[in-house]
Protein backbone atom coordinates (compact mmCIF):
# COMPACT_ATOMS: atom_id res chain seq x y z
CA UNK A 1 0.00 0.00 0.00
CA UNK A 2 1.40 3.37 -1.07
CA UNK A 3 0.26 6.57 0.56
CA UNK A 4 -0.65 9.51 -1.65
CA UNK A 5 -3.00 12.46 -1.70
CA UNK A 6 -5.14 10.61 -4.22
CA UNK A 7 -5.32 7.57 -1.92
CA UNK A 8 -6.42 9.71 1.04
CA UNK A 9 -9.11 11.34 -1.13
CA UNK A 10 -10.34 8.00 -2.49
CA UNK A 11 -10.47 6.40 0.97
CA UNK A 12 -12.21 9.42 2.40
CA UNK A 13 -14.93 9.15 -0.23
CA UNK A 14 -15.36 5.38 0.09
CA UNK A 15 -15.60 4.95 3.86
CA UNK A 16 -11.90 4.35 4.64
CA UNK A 17 -12.25 0.61 4.07
CA UNK A 18 -9.12 0.15 1.99
CA UNK A 19 -6.43 0.78 4.61
CA UNK A 20 -4.35 -2.24 5.51
CA UNK A 21 -1.97 -2.98 8.42
CA UNK A 22 1.35 -1.19 8.05
CA UNK A 23 3.41 -4.30 8.77
CA UNK A 24 3.07 -8.05 9.20
CA UNK A 25 3.16 -9.87 12.54
CA UNK A 26 5.38 -12.85 11.66
CA UNK A 27 6.42 -15.82 13.79
CA UNK A 28 10.19 -15.86 14.41
CA UNK A 29 12.14 -18.18 12.14
CA UNK A 30 14.86 -20.52 13.48
CA UNK A 31 17.67 -18.49 11.97
CA UNK A 32 18.46 -15.13 10.36
CA UNK A 33 21.53 -13.53 8.88
CA UNK A 34 21.17 -10.55 11.20
CA UNK A 35 19.23 -9.97 14.40
CA UNK A 36 18.63 -6.46 15.68
CA UNK A 37 17.77 -6.41 19.38
CA UNK A 38 15.44 -3.49 20.02
CA UNK A 39 12.46 -2.30 17.98
CA UNK A 40 12.76 1.39 18.76
CA UNK A 41 13.57 4.21 16.37
CA UNK A 42 17.25 3.34 16.06
CA UNK A 43 16.69 -0.41 15.69
CA UNK A 44 13.95 -0.03 13.09
CA UNK A 45 16.01 2.52 11.14
CA UNK A 46 18.98 0.13 11.25
CA UNK A 47 16.88 -2.69 9.78
CA UNK A 48 15.45 -0.35 7.14
CA UNK A 49 18.87 0.84 5.95
CA UNK A 50 20.33 -2.70 6.04
CA UNK A 51 17.59 -3.67 3.60
CA UNK A 52 17.59 -0.53 1.48
CA UNK A 53 21.27 0.41 1.34
CA UNK A 54 22.90 -3.01 1.63
CA UNK A 55 20.31 -5.35 0.13
CA UNK A 56 20.22 -7.52 3.27
CA UNK A 57 16.71 -8.69 4.11
CA UNK A 58 17.06 -11.94 6.06
CA UNK A 59 16.78 -9.87 9.23
CA UNK A 60 14.69 -9.95 12.40
CA UNK A 61 14.07 -7.04 14.74
CA UNK A 62 13.30 -8.41 18.21
CA UNK A 63 11.29 -6.14 20.49
CA UNK A 64 10.37 -7.10 24.06
CA UNK A 65 7.27 -4.87 24.07
CA UNK A 66 5.69 -3.13 21.11
CA UNK A 67 7.41 -1.26 18.28
CA UNK A 68 8.38 2.28 19.24
CA UNK A 69 7.28 1.81 22.85
CA UNK A 70 10.51 3.12 24.37
CA UNK A 71 12.26 6.45 24.15
CA UNK A 72 11.20 7.12 20.54
CA UNK A 73 7.70 7.52 21.95
CA UNK A 74 8.76 9.45 25.06
CA UNK A 75 10.83 12.41 23.86
CA UNK A 76 10.30 16.08 23.05
CA UNK A 77 10.52 15.44 19.26
CA UNK A 78 13.28 17.97 18.49
CA UNK A 79 15.36 17.54 15.33
CA UNK A 80 18.54 19.62 14.90
CA UNK A 81 22.17 19.66 13.78
CA UNK A 82 23.72 22.33 16.00
CA UNK A 83 26.68 20.46 17.47
CA UNK A 84 30.07 22.06 17.77
CA UNK A 85 32.66 19.30 18.08
CA UNK A 86 34.28 17.18 15.38
CA UNK A 87 32.79 13.69 15.54
CA UNK A 88 29.37 14.92 16.55
CA UNK A 89 29.14 17.71 13.99
CA UNK A 90 29.43 15.62 10.83
CA UNK A 91 27.21 12.88 12.24
CA UNK A 92 24.26 15.14 13.12
CA UNK A 93 24.71 17.04 9.88
CA UNK A 94 24.32 13.77 7.98
CA UNK A 95 21.36 12.80 10.14
CA UNK A 96 19.56 16.09 9.44
CA UNK A 97 20.00 15.55 5.70
CA UNK A 98 18.39 12.13 6.07
CA UNK A 99 15.52 13.78 7.97
CA UNK A 100 14.99 16.15 5.09
CA UNK A 101 14.48 13.27 2.67
CA UNK A 102 12.77 10.91 5.11
CA UNK A 103 9.14 11.39 4.16
CA UNK A 104 9.85 10.75 0.48
CA UNK A 105 12.18 7.87 1.28
CA UNK A 106 9.64 6.17 3.54
CA UNK A 107 6.47 7.32 1.74
CA UNK A 108 5.26 8.19 5.22
CA UNK A 109 4.12 11.43 6.79
CA UNK A 110 6.31 12.00 9.86
CA UNK A 111 5.14 15.62 10.10
CA UNK A 112 8.72 16.84 9.97
CA UNK A 113 8.48 20.57 10.55
CA UNK A 114 11.59 22.71 10.05
CA UNK A 115 10.22 25.55 12.11
CA UNK A 116 13.64 26.62 13.35
CA UNK A 117 15.36 26.44 16.73
CA UNK A 118 16.46 29.49 18.71
CA UNK A 119 18.96 28.92 21.52
CA UNK A 120 18.82 32.05 23.67
CA UNK A 121 21.85 33.57 25.35
CA UNK A 122 21.89 35.86 28.34
CA UNK A 123 25.45 37.16 28.78
CA UNK A 124 28.49 38.28 26.77
CA UNK A 125 30.19 34.95 27.45
CA UNK A 126 27.22 33.01 26.19
CA UNK A 127 27.09 35.22 23.09
CA UNK A 128 30.74 34.38 22.35
CA UNK A 129 30.01 30.67 22.79
CA UNK A 130 26.95 30.93 20.53
CA UNK A 131 28.96 32.72 17.83
CA UNK A 132 31.64 30.04 17.99
CA UNK A 133 29.07 27.25 17.80
CA UNK A 134 27.29 29.00 14.94
CA UNK A 135 30.55 29.27 13.00
CA UNK A 136 31.23 25.57 13.60
CA UNK A 137 27.76 24.75 12.25
CA UNK A 138 28.26 26.90 9.17
CA UNK A 139 31.69 25.35 8.57
CA UNK A 140 30.03 21.94 8.71
CA UNK A 141 27.68 23.09 5.95
CA UNK A 142 24.63 23.59 8.14
CA UNK A 143 22.83 26.82 8.88
CA UNK A 144 23.17 29.20 11.81
CA UNK A 145 22.24 32.86 12.24
CA UNK A 146 23.28 34.95 15.22
CA UNK A 147 20.36 37.11 16.35
CA UNK A 148 20.71 40.18 18.51
CA UNK A 149 18.13 41.14 21.10
CA UNK A 150 15.91 42.96 18.62
CA UNK A 151 16.20 40.09 16.19
CA UNK A 152 14.92 37.72 18.86
CA UNK A 153 12.17 40.16 19.83
CA UNK A 154 10.88 40.26 16.25
CA UNK A 155 10.57 36.47 16.17
CA UNK A 156 9.60 35.75 19.78
CA UNK A 157 7.71 38.81 21.05
CA UNK A 158 6.12 36.84 23.89
CA UNK A 159 9.38 36.38 25.85
CA UNK A 160 10.06 38.44 28.95
CA UNK A 161 12.85 40.74 27.71
CA UNK A 162 12.81 42.95 30.77
CA UNK A 163 13.72 40.42 33.42
CA UNK A 164 16.60 41.88 35.40
CA UNK A 165 18.04 38.55 36.48
CA UNK A 166 18.40 36.83 33.08
CA UNK A 167 18.20 39.51 30.37
CA UNK A 168 17.95 38.15 26.82
CA UNK A 169 21.02 39.26 24.83
CA UNK A 170 20.13 37.38 21.65
CA UNK A 171 19.90 33.89 20.22
CA UNK A 172 21.50 31.41 17.86
CA UNK A 173 18.94 30.64 15.17
CA UNK A 174 19.12 27.28 13.38
CA UNK A 175 16.42 27.53 10.68
CA UNK A 176 16.61 23.89 9.53
CA UNK A 177 16.01 22.61 13.05
CA UNK A 178 12.49 21.76 14.14
CA UNK A 179 10.29 18.91 15.27
CA UNK A 180 8.71 15.72 13.93
CA UNK A 181 5.90 13.39 14.92
CA UNK A 182 7.97 10.97 17.00
CA UNK A 183 5.77 7.84 16.79
CA UNK A 184 5.38 8.21 13.04
CA UNK A 185 9.17 8.03 12.64
CA UNK A 186 9.20 4.59 14.28
CA UNK A 187 6.16 3.49 12.29
CA UNK A 188 7.56 4.75 9.01
CA UNK A 189 10.85 2.88 9.45
CA UNK A 190 8.98 -0.22 10.66
CA UNK A 191 6.77 -0.19 7.57
CA UNK A 192 9.70 0.45 5.26
CA UNK A 193 11.70 -2.42 6.77
CA UNK A 194 8.73 -4.79 6.73
CA UNK A 195 7.98 -3.99 3.07
CA UNK A 196 11.54 -5.06 2.22
CA UNK A 197 11.13 -8.40 3.98
CA UNK A 198 12.47 -7.70 7.49
CA UNK A 199 10.61 -9.66 10.21
CA UNK A 200 9.48 -7.33 13.02
CA UNK A 201 8.86 -9.56 16.02
CA UNK A 202 7.13 -7.97 18.98
CA UNK A 203 6.62 -9.35 22.50
CA UNK A 204 9.90 -11.18 22.09
CA UNK A 205 12.36 -10.42 24.88
CA UNK A 206 15.97 -11.44 24.46
CA UNK A 207 17.09 -13.38 27.55
CA UNK A 208 20.53 -14.49 26.45
CA UNK A 209 23.18 -14.01 23.78
CA UNK A 210 24.87 -17.17 22.50
CA UNK A 211 28.61 -16.93 21.99
CA UNK A 212 30.89 -19.76 20.86
CA UNK A 213 34.65 -19.36 20.52
CA UNK A 214 34.46 -15.57 20.71
CA UNK A 215 31.81 -15.40 17.99
CA UNK A 216 28.11 -14.67 18.33
CA UNK A 217 25.84 -17.49 17.13
CA UNK A 218 22.36 -16.35 18.10
CA UNK A 219 20.09 -15.28 20.92
CA UNK A 220 17.77 -16.88 23.45
CA UNK A 221 14.34 -15.26 23.65
CA UNK A 222 11.00 -15.65 25.38
CA UNK A 223 9.81 -17.11 22.06
CA UNK A 224 12.63 -19.63 21.70
CA UNK A 225 16.22 -19.69 20.49
CA UNK A 226 17.05 -17.91 17.23
CA UNK A 227 20.35 -18.36 15.43
CA UNK A 228 22.07 -15.48 13.69
CA UNK A 229 25.40 -14.71 12.06
CA UNK A 230 25.39 -11.13 13.30
CA UNK A 231 23.61 -9.45 16.21
CA UNK A 232 23.19 -5.73 16.81
CA UNK A 233 22.28 -4.36 20.25
CA UNK A 234 20.23 -1.13 20.01
CA UNK A 235 18.35 -0.95 23.29
CA UNK A 236 18.95 2.51 24.76
CA UNK A 237 17.71 2.58 28.33
CA UNK A 238 18.54 -1.11 28.86
CA UNK A 239 21.95 -1.30 27.19
CA UNK A 240 23.77 -2.42 30.34
CA UNK A 241 21.39 -5.34 30.92
CA UNK A 242 21.54 -6.65 27.34
CA UNK A 243 25.32 -6.17 27.07
CA UNK A 244 25.71 -8.11 30.34
CA UNK A 245 24.19 -11.12 28.52
CA UNK A 246 27.34 -11.06 26.38
CA UNK A 247 29.56 -10.65 29.45
CA UNK A 248 30.19 -6.96 28.82
CA UNK A 249 30.18 -3.99 31.19
CA UNK A 250 29.48 -0.67 29.49
CA UNK A 251 30.50 2.93 30.22
CA UNK A 252 26.82 3.71 30.70
CA UNK A 253 24.72 4.90 33.62
CA UNK A 254 20.94 5.11 33.18
CA UNK A 255 19.26 8.35 34.22
CA UNK A 256 15.73 9.71 34.01
CA UNK A 257 14.83 12.74 31.89
CA UNK A 258 11.40 14.27 32.35
CA UNK A 259 9.15 15.96 29.83
CA UNK A 260 5.83 17.76 30.08
CA UNK A 261 2.87 18.72 27.93
CA UNK A 262 0.08 21.21 28.52
CA UNK A 263 -3.51 21.12 27.35
CA UNK A 264 -4.03 21.91 23.68
CA UNK A 265 -3.84 25.64 22.93
CA UNK A 266 -4.18 27.80 19.86
CA UNK A 267 -0.89 28.40 18.00
CA UNK A 268 1.34 30.55 20.20
CA UNK A 269 4.92 29.23 19.94
CA UNK A 270 6.08 28.92 16.34
CA UNK A 271 9.63 27.63 16.89
CA UNK A 272 11.65 25.50 19.24
CA UNK A 273 13.02 27.83 21.94
CA UNK A 274 15.65 27.05 24.55
CA UNK A 275 16.48 29.04 27.68
CA UNK A 276 20.18 29.64 28.27
CA UNK A 277 20.19 30.18 32.04
CA UNK A 278 18.52 27.00 33.17
CA UNK A 279 17.60 23.81 31.45
CA UNK A 280 14.37 24.47 29.57
CA UNK A 281 13.24 23.95 25.97
CA UNK A 282 9.81 24.24 24.46
CA UNK A 283 7.85 23.81 21.26
CA UNK A 284 4.18 23.48 20.39
CA UNK A 285 2.86 20.25 18.94
CA UNK A 286 0.59 20.28 15.91
CA UNK A 287 -2.19 19.20 18.28
CA UNK A 288 -1.61 22.40 20.26
CA UNK A 289 0.04 21.12 23.43
CA UNK A 290 3.13 22.96 24.64
CA UNK A 291 5.81 20.27 24.86
CA UNK A 292 8.73 21.10 27.10
CA UNK A 293 11.48 19.54 29.13
CA UNK A 294 14.42 20.19 31.38
CA UNK A 295 17.55 18.53 32.64
CA UNK A 296 18.18 15.07 34.04
CA UNK A 297 17.08 14.38 37.59
CA UNK A 298 20.79 13.51 38.12
CA UNK A 299 20.67 10.14 39.82
CA UNK A 300 20.63 6.65 38.33
CA UNK A 301 17.07 5.56 37.56
CA UNK A 302 15.06 3.07 35.55
CA UNK A 303 11.73 4.34 36.89
CA UNK A 304 10.61 6.21 33.73
CA UNK A 305 9.29 8.90 36.06
CA UNK A 306 11.09 11.65 37.90
CA UNK A 307 10.94 13.62 41.11
CA UNK A 308 9.50 17.00 41.98
CA UNK A 309 12.68 19.13 42.27
CA UNK A 310 13.36 19.00 38.53
CA UNK A 311 9.70 19.64 37.77
CA UNK A 312 9.88 22.75 39.94
CA UNK A 313 13.06 23.89 38.16
CA UNK A 314 11.47 23.45 34.74
CA UNK A 315 8.32 25.36 35.72
CA UNK A 316 10.42 28.18 37.22
CA UNK A 317 12.47 28.45 34.04
CA UNK A 318 9.31 28.47 31.94
CA UNK A 319 7.77 31.28 34.01
CA UNK A 320 11.01 33.27 33.89
CA UNK A 321 11.26 33.03 30.13
CA UNK A 322 7.62 33.38 29.09
CA UNK A 323 5.28 34.45 31.89
CA UNK A 324 2.26 33.78 29.65
CA UNK A 325 2.83 30.07 30.16
CA UNK A 326 1.47 30.42 33.70
CA UNK A 327 -2.03 30.45 32.25
CA UNK A 328 -1.62 27.05 30.59
CA UNK A 329 -2.64 23.93 32.46
CA UNK A 330 -0.15 21.09 32.64
CA UNK A 331 -1.69 17.92 31.28
CA UNK A 332 0.93 15.20 31.68
CA UNK A 333 4.52 14.57 32.63
CA UNK A 334 6.61 11.51 31.96
CA UNK A 335 10.18 10.28 32.08
CA UNK A 336 12.44 8.44 29.68
CA UNK A 337 15.44 6.30 30.62
CA UNK A 338 18.60 7.80 29.16
CA UNK A 339 21.77 5.86 28.38
CA UNK A 340 24.28 8.34 29.81
CA UNK A 341 27.87 7.93 28.61
CA UNK A 342 30.78 9.62 30.41
CA UNK A 343 31.28 12.32 27.75
CA UNK A 344 27.66 12.78 26.77
CA UNK A 345 28.16 11.37 23.27
CA UNK A 346 27.01 8.03 21.82
CA UNK A 347 28.69 4.75 20.92
CA UNK A 348 28.35 2.92 17.58
CA UNK A 349 31.04 0.27 17.43
CA UNK A 350 32.05 -3.37 17.23
CA UNK A 351 32.51 -5.26 20.47
CA UNK A 352 35.26 -7.69 21.46
CA UNK A 353 32.93 -10.47 20.28
CA UNK A 354 32.92 -11.22 16.57
CA UNK A 355 29.58 -10.53 14.92
CA UNK A 356 28.24 -8.56 17.90
CA UNK A 357 27.72 -4.83 17.38
CA UNK A 358 26.76 -2.13 19.84
CA UNK A 359 24.72 1.07 19.46
CA UNK A 360 24.07 2.88 22.74
CA UNK A 361 24.85 5.92 24.88
CA UNK A 362 22.53 8.40 23.17
CA UNK A 363 22.15 10.33 26.42
CA UNK A 364 19.27 12.80 26.02
CA UNK A 365 19.79 13.33 22.27
CA UNK A 366 18.68 10.15 20.59
CA UNK A 367 15.57 11.25 18.70
CA UNK A 368 17.19 13.54 16.16
CA UNK A 369 19.84 10.87 15.61
CA UNK A 370 17.38 8.14 14.58
CA UNK A 371 18.06 8.22 10.80
CA UNK A 372 21.80 8.87 11.09
CA UNK A 373 22.24 6.21 13.76
CA UNK A 374 20.30 3.64 11.76
CA UNK A 375 22.23 4.48 8.59
CA UNK A 376 25.64 4.29 10.27
CA UNK A 377 24.87 1.20 12.36
CA UNK A 378 23.59 -0.62 9.26
CA UNK A 379 26.83 0.30 7.49
CA UNK A 380 28.92 -1.02 10.39
CA UNK A 381 27.00 -4.31 10.55
CA UNK A 382 26.90 -4.87 6.78
CA UNK A 383 30.47 -3.88 5.96
CA UNK A 384 32.28 -4.49 9.25
CA UNK A 385 33.82 -1.03 9.17
CA UNK A 386 32.54 2.25 10.56
CA UNK A 387 30.55 4.69 8.47
CA UNK A 388 32.61 7.89 8.17
CA UNK A 389 30.21 10.33 9.90
CA UNK A 390 29.95 7.98 12.91
CA UNK A 391 33.59 6.90 13.01
CA UNK A 392 34.16 8.99 16.14
CA UNK A 393 31.63 7.07 18.24
CA UNK A 394 34.19 4.55 19.43
CA UNK A 395 33.74 2.38 22.48
CA UNK A 396 37.41 2.67 23.44
CA UNK A 397 37.61 6.48 23.48
CA UNK A 398 37.21 6.62 27.24
CA UNK A 399 40.14 4.27 27.77
CA UNK A 400 42.45 5.96 25.28
CA UNK A 401 41.23 9.50 25.86
CA UNK A 402 41.40 10.05 22.10
CA UNK A 403 38.35 11.54 20.43
CA UNK A 404 36.31 12.30 23.53
CA UNK A 405 33.30 14.39 22.53
CA UNK A 406 32.41 16.40 25.61
CA UNK A 407 30.05 18.86 23.98
CA UNK A 408 29.22 20.58 27.28
CA UNK A 409 32.84 20.92 28.33
CA UNK A 410 32.20 19.58 31.82
CA UNK A 411 34.63 16.65 31.76
CA UNK A 412 34.22 13.04 30.69
CA UNK A 413 32.80 11.80 33.98
CA UNK A 414 29.57 9.94 34.59
CA UNK A 415 27.77 12.33 36.93
CA UNK A 416 28.50 15.48 34.91
CA UNK A 417 26.28 15.03 31.85
CA UNK B 1 12.79 11.44 47.18
CA UNK B 2 14.10 11.96 50.72
CA UNK B 3 17.41 10.69 52.04
CA UNK B 4 18.21 10.01 55.67
CA UNK B 5 21.62 11.35 56.59
CA UNK B 6 22.98 9.37 59.56
CA UNK B 7 24.10 12.66 61.11
CA UNK B 8 21.32 15.14 60.17
CA UNK B 9 18.27 12.90 59.77
CA UNK B 10 15.78 12.76 56.91
CA UNK B 11 16.32 15.53 54.38
CA UNK B 12 15.13 16.66 50.96
CA UNK B 13 16.99 15.11 48.02
CA UNK B 14 18.05 18.59 46.92
CA UNK B 15 20.47 18.85 49.85
CA UNK B 16 22.53 16.03 48.37
CA UNK B 17 24.94 15.81 45.45
CA UNK B 18 24.93 12.54 43.50
CA UNK B 19 28.38 11.17 42.73
CA UNK B 20 27.66 7.71 41.32
CA UNK B 21 28.19 4.03 41.99
CA UNK B 22 29.84 3.15 45.32
CA UNK B 23 32.33 1.08 43.36
CA UNK B 24 34.26 4.39 43.18
CA UNK B 25 35.44 3.54 46.74
CA UNK B 26 37.29 0.46 45.45
CA UNK B 27 40.17 2.45 44.07
CA UNK B 28 42.75 0.38 42.16
CA UNK B 29 46.36 0.26 43.20
CA UNK B 30 48.25 3.27 41.82
CA UNK B 31 50.51 0.88 39.88
CA UNK B 32 47.62 -1.10 38.39
CA UNK B 33 47.65 -1.11 34.61
CA UNK B 34 45.71 1.35 32.47
CA UNK B 35 42.95 -1.11 31.65
CA UNK B 36 42.13 -1.57 35.35
CA UNK B 37 42.05 2.18 35.90
CA UNK B 38 39.94 2.77 32.82
CA UNK B 39 37.43 0.14 33.89
CA UNK B 40 37.27 1.69 37.36
CA UNK B 41 36.66 5.16 35.97
CA UNK B 42 34.25 4.41 33.15
CA UNK B 43 32.53 1.02 33.33
CA UNK B 44 29.47 0.57 35.52
CA UNK B 45 27.24 -2.33 36.56
CA UNK B 46 24.28 0.07 36.18
CA UNK B 47 21.76 -2.29 37.79
CA UNK B 48 18.00 -2.04 37.32
CA UNK B 49 17.09 -2.69 40.94
CA UNK B 50 19.21 -2.47 44.08
CA UNK B 51 22.31 -0.33 43.85
CA UNK B 52 24.86 1.24 46.21
CA UNK B 53 25.80 4.84 45.50
CA UNK B 54 27.87 7.70 46.82
CA UNK B 55 25.96 10.84 47.77
CA UNK B 56 27.43 13.97 49.36
CA UNK B 57 25.43 15.95 51.91
CA UNK B 58 26.40 19.20 50.28
CA UNK B 59 23.80 21.49 51.88
CA UNK B 60 24.03 19.76 55.24
CA UNK B 61 26.86 18.30 57.31
CA UNK B 62 29.21 17.70 54.35
CA UNK B 63 29.41 13.95 54.96
CA UNK B 64 29.86 11.41 52.17
CA UNK B 65 27.19 8.72 52.34
CA UNK B 66 26.69 5.29 50.88
CA UNK B 67 23.03 5.13 49.91
CA UNK B 68 21.44 1.79 49.09
CA UNK B 69 18.60 2.47 46.71
CA UNK B 70 16.28 0.82 44.21
CA UNK B 71 16.69 2.39 40.77
CA UNK B 72 13.34 1.03 39.56
CA UNK B 73 11.14 2.24 42.44
CA UNK B 74 13.32 5.08 43.86
CA UNK B 75 12.95 3.46 47.30
CA UNK B 76 15.82 4.28 49.68
CA UNK B 77 16.78 1.08 51.50
CA UNK B 78 19.42 2.47 53.84
CA UNK B 79 22.23 4.96 54.31
CA UNK B 80 25.55 4.84 56.08
CA UNK B 81 28.58 7.10 56.39
CA UNK B 82 31.47 6.32 54.07
CA UNK B 83 33.88 6.85 56.95
CA UNK B 84 32.09 4.31 59.14
CA UNK B 85 32.22 1.80 56.30
CA UNK B 86 35.93 2.48 55.85
CA UNK B 87 36.55 1.90 59.53
CA UNK B 88 35.19 -1.67 59.39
Amino acid sequence: MRFSGLKVLKEGLTGNKGWTPHWRDPEPKDAYDIIIIGGGGHGLATAFYLAKEHGLTNIAVLEKGYLGGGNVGRNTTIVRANYGLPGNSEFYSHSLKLWEGMEQELNYNVMHSQRGIINLFHSDGQRDAAARRGNAMVNQGDDAILLDREGVRRMLPYLDFDTARFPIYGGLYHPRGGTARHDAVAWGYARGADMRGVDLIQNCEVTGIDIEGGRVTGVQTTRGAIRAKKVGIVVAGRSSQVAAMAGMRLPIESHVLQAFVTEGLKPVIDHVVTFGMGHFYISQSDKGGLVFGGDLDFYASYAARGNLPMQEHVMEAAMTLMPMIGKAKLLRSWGGIMDMSPDGSPIIDKTGIEGLYLNCGWCYGGFKAVPGSGFSFAHLIAQDRPHDPAAGFRLDRFETGRGLMDEEGTGAQHNLH
Amino acid sequence: MRITCPICGERDRREFYYQGAASMLDRPDPDADGQVWSDYLHLRDNPAGLTRELWYHEAGCGAWLIVERNTVTHEIIGTELVEAADAD
